[in-house]
Order: structure tokens, then sequence, then C-alpha cells
């Protein structure tokens, strides 16, 4: 967008009287709108602020030993965020390892010409249709249907792979690694459409100049297309992570909550969402202020990883 | 990725046949490979999608036909009590969405035209962009959080009121994005017309701007709304929940969302059977709604 300032108010007639109440309302209007603008930013420091301010007591009382504490104890009054740090990372990762690969395929798929574009374009809207589903609706599936169903494989790997310490225990029904698979198929309508975006929008000349080269399609793909969007790749994988790390009712649902660190994938775990989802309505005093602790770290992870995502994205932009 | 082998291997095809050219089976197999692989991701990817629609359509559609006017009318029943219906859910899920629309579809239309038609790509307005983005990241229980600290602490009740603050901050940001696509879709020709009559801006934007941009701000409020439908975690600490009917704004108030998430996780069938339901409405709801927005922007103005 290079259209140049076309500012209205100034290249008026200046002088003329029967002007004045008109600009009067715009410059009325323009304050308004401008305020509104830059309350948008001030919401981010609101938010932040609101948590803090309750959040206050905790801190007071445990401080930065509160990331590094695994104990959560509302009868003695002493909280810890350690286990649920630990399981928002770790289900993080799990649905980004399991997510990547599957977005960038699909990515790669619906950007090409492998079908004609009449049947890439419902395909296309399928996709998108699972960013729709409701995060809760995707617990419910996960409870009745997707967790009784891989459960078994789980057991499989468990008796095969049962000396890793990831695998060591026996798969529960409520468990880490299947509410990291849940989380995976819930981002990965974002990376595939910021990566399918970022794919289209590398200039044709560099594929021509591959073909002419005798490059075959796929040679093409991997050595010239994706390079040449890793920025817009990264940046939605960046996105990504930011949902996985701050999505709440499948993870509370699923997860099983144990405010324990477990090695073990098949354990189950808790995150932070899921432990303000579940105690929040029963606790009050210093236990609702340690939630607020919780919340507070979580925005902190969620708003460091969203900027890096906005600023390599941004980039991705420009370089196009 | 196994990617070099195959161009060293060319470079021995092209010196051994100068002219012939022809794709090295390795090459040709890779390509295949990979091929298959990716539609196999399709395949993959699509799976839950189906599996998801198809355990909604199985579980929920009988208990809708079943007791039809019913799961509309009746009020949830306690524990195993069997019928009932959805009645102050549904209600609940209309109001919440109300009032976040009430709030965010002003603000979220005022600041696109601060940032399109007054700032103009200026430092500030790349500012509130960036912001907009960032806040569309946070999470929604957080969201929740600040809804509860801000308005129930002050309110001293749970309330929709609550509910609506939480949902209107998660749809701000999808507003004022397709609120800025709009207006910056209108030609320049159109504004130099506008500057050329000696219209300020704001007779500008209201007489001819914002009502040429009023499909994509249209497709912004459905998208927002169903985001905001299907949300339950700000709703928990905010609207919270409700037996009965709320009888006012200043009440916890049922939503669907919420309903779905007390009503999945007991062990009453009658329950776990109107969940299913609910998530059916929902699900169709948003579906529908999305469907909707596409068509919206789909017979462009200009």
């Amino acid at each position: 967008m290079t259209s140049e300032p076309i500012s209205h108010s100034e290249s008026l007639v200046e002088s003329s009287q029967r002007f004045r109440a008109p600009r009067l309302i715009n410059q009325i209007f323009r304050w308004l709108t401008l305020a509104l603008a830059v309350g948008i930013g001030l919401v981010l420091v609101w938010i932040t602020y609101s948590l803090l301010s309750i959040a206050l007591p905790a801190i007071a009382q445990f401080n930065l030993g509160f990331l590094f504490t695994q104990v959560w104890n509302p009868v003695q009054e002493l909280y810890g965020a350690l286990p649920q740090i630990y399981g928002t990372i770790v289900s993080s990762i799990i649905a980004l390892i399991f997510a990547v690969p599957l977005g960038v395929g699909v990515a790669i798929f619906l950007s090409e010409d492998f079908l004609p574009r009449r049947v890439l374009t419902p395909i296309a809207f399928l996709v998108e249709l699972l960013a729709a589903i409701p995060s809760v609706v995707y617990g419910m599936w996960g409870i009745f249907v997707f967790i009784p169903a891989i459960l078994p494989i789980l057991q499989g790997v468990h008796k095969a792979f049962g000396w890793i310490p990831f695998f060591s225990t026996a798969p529960s029904t409520r468990q880490m690694f299947a509410t990291g698979l849940v989380l995976a198929i819930m981002i990965l309508p974002t990376i595939i459409a910021i990566s399918r975006d970022s794919l289209i929008s590398v200039p044709p000349q560099l594929r021509q100049g591959a073909y002419g080269l005798g490059a075959t399609r796929w040679e093409t793909i991997t050595q010239v297309l994706l390079p040449a969007s890793l920025s817009g790749i990264i940046g939605s994988v960046m996105l990504a992570l930011g949902r996985a790390l701050g999505e709440t009712m499948a993870a509370a649902m699923l997860i099983g909550n144990a405010n324990r660190v477990n090695v073990s994938l098949f354990a189950p775990a808790s995150t932070i969402s899921a432990l303000i989802a579940n105690q929040f309505g029963e606790a009050s005093g210093l236990q609702k202020s340690a939630l607020f602790y919780q919340a507070l770290i979580l925005m902190v992870l969620t708003l460091v990883v969203n900027m890096l995502a906005e600023v390599i994205v941004n980039r991705f932009q420009q370089v196009e | 990725m196994s990617s070099q082998n195959p161009l060293d291997s060319h470079h021995q095809d092209l010196s051994s046949r100068a002219m012939d050219y022809t794709v090295s089976s390795g090459r040709k197999f890779f390509g295949s490979l990979m091929t298959t692989l990716v539609i196999l991701c399709v395949a993959i990817a699509i799976l839950p999608l189906g599996s998801i629609l198809f355990m909604l359509l199985k579980n929920g559609l009988g208990r809708l036909f079943q007791d039809f006017p019913a799961v509309f009318t009746e009020l949830p029943p306690p524990p195993l009590v069997d019928g009932g219906g959805l009645r102050n859910a549904i209600m609940g899920t209309i109001l919440t969405c109300l009032i976040g629309s009430l709030i965010s579809v002003p603000v979220g239309v005022l600041t696109a035209i601060y940032t399109v038609e007054f700032g103009q790509g200026n430092k500030l307005s790349q500012f509130v962009r960036f912001c907009t983005n960032v806040l569309s990241g946070v999470p929604s229980i957080i969201a929740g959080l600040f809804a509860y600290g801000v308005v129930v602490l002050t309110m001293g009740t749970f309330s929709a009121i609550a509910g609506g603050v939480a949902l209107s901050v998660l749809m701000v940001p999808i507003i004022i994005r397709t609120a800025e696509e709009g207006l910056k879709s209108i030609p320049r020709e159109v504004r130099q017309g506008l500057v050329g009559i000696g219209a300020t801006t704001f007779q500008g934007v209201f007489s001819v701007i914002l009502p040429a941009a009023l499909p994509f701000i249209a497709t912004g409020v459905t998208l927002a709304l169903a985001r905001a439908a299907g949300e339950t975690a700000p709703l928990l600490f905010t609207a919270l929940f409700n037996q009965y009917d709320a009888r006012s704004l200043r009440e916890p108030t049922a939503t669907l969302s919420v309903l779905i998430y007390n009503y999945a996780i007991t062990p009453y069938k009658n329950q776990n059977e109107l969940a299913w339901a609910a998530a059916l409405i929902v699900v169709v709801l948003i579906l529908a709604v999305s469907i909707l927005a596409r068509s919206f922007t789909k017979r462009k103005v200009y």
C-alpha cells in the first residue's frame, strides 16, 4: 500500500466561515479515533497491570522462587509454578513436533498445482474449518474419541520403548502426550495458512529459474521455494507456538491436572491455563493471587513469542 | 533433507549423455515419495475434522431431533434427571456475544478509521497494528482474568456484562484487521474525488467510504462472532454458569460453551448428551457464520 497521504482537512478552502462546523466535527472525530487507537495499545498494558495488581501478594510472598518450586498446597498456602511451566512448554513442544512437518506438508500441497484449483480450494476451506472448531469441542472429542482411539497405540509404544524415560509409565487416560497431539491439530490451521501464503508469494522467477536449470518440481521446492519462504514459515510456527502455550480448554480437559513434574509423557501433567481453569472457581486469598502470578508468567511468555513472531513475519513481508 | 545428492548425480548424467535429458530414477523416486508424503499430510490433517463432525452428528443429532423443541426451550436438568434443554445457555451465548460486539465493533471500526484514514501508515498506526496483532495472540483465558479483575471485582458479581467484556478483548483485533482491509480496498480515486468536492475526512468516511467498505466490516464482525460463540475460557470466571435463566445482565449467566465444558466432564449420561447437542449447535452456528462471512466479500463492490 503506497497510497500517498491525502489530508482532506488541511487542503480545504481555509477561511470560509461555513466550513467551520464540519472542520470542527472532523477534528473531534480525529481525536476520538486517535484516542481509541492509542487505547488498543494501552489495553495490553492494562491487561498486564490488572494481572500484576492481583498477583502482587503472591509475588511478594514467593518472589522468583515461585518459578522453580514444585508445590501446590492450598492448605499450607505454599505455591510454585514449576510443574505448570514445564507442562505448558513441553505440551507445546510436542504439538510443534507433530504440527510443523504436517502443516508445512499441507502448505506445500496447497501452494503447488498437484490438483486443479477447483479441487484445492475446497481442501483449503476444510483446513480453515479446523480453526473454526471451538477448543472446548476439541476437548470433548479428545475425551470421548481421540484418547480412547490412540491409547492402544501408546500402550504398544510403552511396551516396546518403556526403557526410554519419556515413555516409562503405562499410558494414562489423561496425559501430556495425547494433549500435545490434540494441540497439534488445533495449531495446524495457523501453520498451514501463513506458510502457504509465504510459499505462494515467492517470486515466480525463482521457480522458473530452477526449472530452467533442470531441477524437478521437488528439487525446486526443497532447494528454492522452502528456503525463500523460510521466514514466513518460522513466523507461522511462532504464532502457532503462542496459540499452543495459551490454549486452555483442551489442555484443562485432557492433561489430567497433576501438579508435579513427571518425565514420562504418558503420565498426567498440568499447564498454566489448565491449572487456572480448574482451580480458579474455588480459589481465594493467596491461592487466587498465586493463580494470577501464573497467569502473569503465561502472559509474558506469549507476549514474547507473539512479538517475535510479529517481527519475523513483518520482515518477511518487507522482503517480499 | 536428502536433497543435495540428486543434483550431483544430475551433473554426472549431463556429462555422460550430452543432450539427452532424462530425470534419473533416484530423482523421480524422491519426487514421488515427497508427493505421496504431502498427500498423506493432507489426509492426516483432514481426518480429525471428519471425525469431529461425524461424532457431533452421531451424538448430537439424535438428541436434537428426539425431543425437538425441548432442547431449545427447556432448562438443563439436575444430574440423574432425564430430558431438559439448553434454553438458558442459548440465550446466554447470544447475550454475551451481543455485548461483546456492542463494545468491539465501534472500537474496532473507529481504530481502523484512524490507522487508515487519519494515520495513513504513520508510526503510530504501525504501532497500533503491531499491538493489534499481539493482542490477537493473548490467550483467551488471560482475557477472562482481565475481565474478572476489571469488571467482576468492581461490580461484585459474575455477569453477562463481564463475559461480554472478556469476549470483546478477543473480538477487537479481528474487527480492526478486517475493517482496515475494507477501508484500504477503496480506490484512491474515490478519496481524491472526496477531496475535490471539499469533504472533510469525517464526511467522506461516513457518506462514502464506510458504506462502500461495509461488506468487509460485516465479514469481520461475523468472523469475530464465530470466534466468540465458541470461546469457553474467557467466560469461566466472568459469566460463570447458571442452572436457571439469568434475570438480568448483572447475574451469572449460562453459555453453551461453558455448559459443554461442565457437562462433558460429568459422569452423567444425560448431561453428556446435552453437551454433545450443545456442541453440535455451536459448531453448526460457527460453520454457518464462517461460510456466510465468505459470501460477504465475494461480491466485491469495486
